[in-house]
């Protein structure tokens, strides 16, 4: 199973196995990772899974879908970095990612 | 003071269709929503992205949904209190008295929160001293453009809130405008208007900048925004707009005794009742074992917390279950008249 690290804001590591096929943002929330609202569940419908992508993790997610940047756009101190966790869908590739979560979602 | 069986909290397609549950059972109610318009998040949030999970409607978009259901709670005749936010729940006897931001109370012998995830509130700036000048040079939202007459306005955002304050406010204010990416999301015509009045010089754009921080004393003098190359720009302002879109937040729901998990409240699954008695949760906003967030199982959960109230508001009475394809009473409530 891919090993996701999440960092909170604090610097407070967590990493843990996410089944293929679940989003990063499900895997928080399965696992109880504070620093993760998704209060809309995943629909891209909120800015509340916003997470900060490590730099060399970035260019080897899958592009950004129409409408995630406008989403963005409301999140909380968005940065070039910045993704909706539940728009990245985890597989083998993703293996190792590691991502920042922002001081606060909402 | 208004005086009826239940108050719903929220007017999204969950509440809407809850009024319609408790129409027909013949219980009244009366709706209050902190967003200006019916609707809820389908409206604020996806009034054009079409929804394909609705049983027996293959496709509608969050505005058709909403209009179908204010058409189908038409015969309720219900109030709604738009623009208006529950401030303070608390138990009298056999009933709630509720109160809004805008004073009104309510009698009720049932609550209902069909509250989303919390009322819509502007995204504000994450800048901390920002709130210093909140209401006197930095807002969330206009209430008279007049004051920016002749002044500088620093608009940030990148959404039609943003450009079409920004187009308005150039023709008689020095308007700076500033987004944190190349492209905006606002209507296309919108972002070539603004580029025009860019090259015009009549509005200056400041594309892959963020707010860094904000400078005054009593009143705000300038701003520091930093670009993503990390350059830092001072700009002299009057004033400053942001449009980040709205987020939810719960609010005062947090202090009315209710049990939470996380940003949820937990309900039983007969009636969707919470932990204080007469006040039921249903909706986005409630979390029971196996809880789905589909506007589908909102319209059940609505259904049984409508008949949940019905014991709070007719004690005395038994509540028959009848079908709206042959019970004679729920077809009078609905103002349907049939010929047999």
């Amino acid at each position: 199973m891919p090993r996701i690290t999440y960092i909170e804001h604090s610097g407070k590591s967590h990493t843990i196995d996410v089944t293929n096929g679940l989003s990063v943002m499900e895997g928080a929330i399965q696992n109880n990772i504070p620093g993760i609202d998704a209060d809309c569940g995943g629909g891209m419908a909120c800015a509340t899974c916003h997470v900060y992508v490590k730099e060399e993790w970035f260019d080897k997610l899958p592009k950004k879908e129409q409408g995630e940047d406008d989403m963005i756009d409301m999140a909380y101190e968005p940065n070039p970095l910045s993704r909706l966790s539940c728009q990245l869908i985890v597989s083998e590739e993703l293996d190792g990612l590691i991502v920042n979560l922002p001081e606060k979602q909402a | 003071m208004i005086k009826t069986d239940v108050l719903i909290i929220g007017a999204g397609p969950v509440g809407l269709f809850c009024i319609h549950q408790l129409g027909i059972i013949g219980l009244k109610c009366e709706v209050v929503d902190n967003l200006d318009k019916i609707g809820g998040q389908c409206i604020e949030l996806y009034p054009d992205k079409p929804i394909y999970d609705i049983p027996a409607i293959p496709e509608c978009t969050g505005e058709e949904l909403t209009n179908n259901l204010i058409e189908q709670i038409k015969p309720f005749k219900t109030n709604f209190h738009l623009n208006e936010r529950v401030e303070e729940v608390k138990k009298e006897k056999n009933y709630w008295i509720v109160k809004t931001n805008k004073g009104k109370e309510f009698h009720v012998s049932s609550i209902i929160i069909a509250g989303g995830v919390g009322s819509f509130e502007p995204r504000k700036f994450s800048v901390k001293e920002c709130a210093k000048f909140e209401g006197n040079e930095i807002f969330y939202s206009i209430k008279d453009k007049k004051i920016f007459k002749n002044k500088t306005v620093s608009i940030f955002g990148g959404g039609d809130s943003a450009l079409d304050w920004a187009i308005e406010l150039s023709e008689s204010s020095k308007v700076n405008l500033i987004h944190r990416r190349d492209e905006f999301r606002g209507a296309q015509s919108s972002v070539e208007k603004i580029k025009k009045l860019s090259e015009e010089n009549k509005v200056k754009l400041f594309t892959k900048y963020q707010l860094n921080s904000v400078e005054g004393d009593k009143n705000l003098k300038s701003i520091s925004i930093k670009h993503d190359d990390g350059s830092i720009e001072k700009i002299e302002t009057d004033f400053v707009l942001g449009f980040f879109g709205l987020i939810m937040q719960l609010g005062p729901i947090l202090n009315w005794g209710l049990n939470l998990e996380k940003k949820n409240i937990p309900v039983n699954t007969e009636s969707f009742e919470t932990n204080q008695k007469g006040i039921f949760a249903i909706g986005d906003i409630c979390i029971y074992p196996g809880k789905l967030k589909l506007i589908l199982s909102g319209f059940h959960e609505g259904a049984l917390a409508a008949r949940g109230c019905f014991k709070y508001a007719r004690p005395e009475e038994t509540l028959r279950f009848e079908f709206t394809t042959t019970s004679k009473s729920v077809q009078s409530r609905l103002g349907v008249k049939k010929n047999d």
